[in-house]
């Protein structure tokens, strides 16, 4: 079901208008926080156009080499 | 860079590094150099090395589609790219050198319903930014842009789209070497071949370099260092939402001079302009993964192939001559990140991703500005690193989008 949210530049709008972006984070810090190590890097990836997967790996950011599978 | 190139535009380097200047900014890239310009140019302060571990440009200011254009997404970005244009258009004036700068025109595709209602949104809110976007229906563009297929091959029909007069293009070592050169003039030290390995603090302070050419002792010290602006910035304790994917792009053998505008397509994610030495230059999305390799490969090739072929099917004829690629800092809402970062006397520019060419004079001349009065200035205040643990982040992904 669709309802109201009062948008303090566009006023009173269908929610069909927003895109929803879930729960209030306790830190924002935390949220946008991003390692972007150069060098080696625990990583996940998904296999989505084969077993459908997840499988985590060690990849060296500087190289592309994989370094190890868990 | 060539040794008749570098004499016909009379770069003066400076013979030794000095142990102490007023600021210190690490990266040649087209950012780090305005900064220095517009310091030394506007504020008159020239006490000021710019450190580049590698050549001036060598990073992704010299490997971009030098696109420059002011149609994007959001008020506070229009107002700032805008302002950018208006500097490029005059550059080669202010540095009394030809940048081969180009007015020719962006035209953007819309190929679904959707992208068609984004894309009249963004003229209305580009018209009301003083930003030149006009909305274009597919004969429009027809005469605009006789090269392209409007029926998309059958399957990415044109249904529309926008146009952007003002969007234009530059050389972009030119552009790079004008800001050094003029920048150096006045007295700014530019030093190739020296790498940043880490910074000194006193407190909480930061105070310095350590370089390969040892110790430098600084005022500020300003990061500029493209996609390794995470690495720079934890040397500062600085944490940044940045993320480094690499971006391609690449050039066909010459064709004659025929594609005026550059001509993007958001349905398509692709961009493709014509050089002056008729080049076709096209490029697409940044890689899915975060990395810092410069490796090129097929798949993006194949990609951009069918992508372009699509839009121009002329282009099949043409022949992919190289390609190439560029770390790019990517911030998560496609906004740059520009000015203070919570550590005293360190600055950040940074959050360029793929779209950072086009704001090299604006952004030089905002930050240079923040150095040298302390305050913000207003052109970049929104862009602050505080927007994000305050939760004002400044979404603007489909208008940053590729280049
Ligand atoms: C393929 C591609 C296409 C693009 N197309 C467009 C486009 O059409 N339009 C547009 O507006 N933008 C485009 N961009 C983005 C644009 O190129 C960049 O945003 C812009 O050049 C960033 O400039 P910069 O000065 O911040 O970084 P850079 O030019 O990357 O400069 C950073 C410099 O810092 C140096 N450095 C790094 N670490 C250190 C250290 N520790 N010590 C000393 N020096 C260091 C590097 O060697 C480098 O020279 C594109 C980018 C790519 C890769
Ligand atoms: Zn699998």
């Amino acid at each position: 079901m669709s309802f109201r949210i009062t948008c303090p530049v566009c006023g009173a709008r269908s929610s069909t208008e927003f895109r929803y972006g879930g729960e209030v984070p306790e830190n924002w810090r935390e949220v946008w926080r991003r390692d972007n190590p150069e060098g080696p890097c625990r990583e996940r990836w998904y296999h989505e156009f084969g077993c459908r997967r997840w499988l985590t790996l060690v990849r060296d950011t500087r190289t592309d080499e994989i370094l190890s599978y868990e | 860079m060539n040794e008749f190139v570098e004499r016909q535009i009379g770069l003066r380097w400076p013979r030794a590094v000095r142990r102490s200047y007023e600021v210190v900014i690490v990266g040649g890239g087209g950012h780090g150099l305005a900064t220095a310009y517009y310091l030394a140019t506007r504020h008159g302060i020239t006490d000021v090395a710019v450190l580049e571990r590698d050549y001036i440009g060598g990073g992704n200011s010299g490997r971009n589609t030098t696109v420059i254009r002011a149609n994007y997404g959001i008020p506070d970005a229009v107002n700032f790219y805008q302002r950018s244009v208006d500097l490029y258009a005059g550059l080669e004036e202010e540095f009394g050198r030809a940048v081969m700068h180009s007015t020719r025109g962006v035209l953007w595709l819309a190929h679904s319903e959707a992208t068609l209602r984004g894309e009249r949104a963004r003229a209305a809110l580009n018209t009301a930014c003083g930003a030149e976007t006009v909305f274009v229906g597919p004969d429009e563009i027809g005469t605009i842009c006789p090269q392209i297929d409007l029926t998309g091959g059958g399957t990415y029909p044109v249904l529309g789209g926008t146009y952007h007069p003002r969007g234009a293009t530059a050389r972009h070592d030119r552009v790079v070497w004008g800001y050094a050169e003029g920048a150096m003039r006045l007295g700014v030290h530019v030093h190739q071949g020296v790498g940043v390995t880490g910074l000194h603090r006193d407190g909480g302070r930061v105070v310095g370099v350590e370089t390969t050419a040892g110790r430098i002792d600084a005022g500020v010290v300003v990061s500029a260092v493209g996609g390794h602006a995470t690495v720079l910035a934890s040397m500062a304790g600085v944490v940044l939402p940045i993320r480094t994917h690499p971006l391609q792009a690449a050039v066909t053998n010459h064709y004659a001079p025929i594609l005026d505008p550059i001509v993007a397509s958001a349905d398509l994610l692709v961009y493709i302009s014509q050089t002056p030495r008729g080049e076709f230059l096209f490029g697409a999305e940044i890689d899915r993964q975060a990395s810092y390799s410069r490796r090129s490969g097929h798949d993006i090739l194949a990609l951009c192939a069918r992508r372009v072929t699509t839009l121009m099917p002329f282009t099949r004829q043409l022949r992919i001559l190289r390609q190439w690629t560029g770390s790019c800092d990517m911030s998560p809402d496609y906004s740059p990140i520009m000015g203070v970062t919570g550590t005293d006397g360190f600055l950040i520019t940074t959050g360029w991703g793929t779209w950072g060419f086009k704001a090299i004079p604006a952004g030089g001349e905002a930050l240079a500005e923040t150095i040298a009065t302390g305050r913000p200035a207003p052109l970049i205040a929104p862009f602050g690193l505080d927007r994000f643990e305050r939760d004002r982040t400044r979404a603007d992904r489909g208008s940053a989008g590729t280049h």
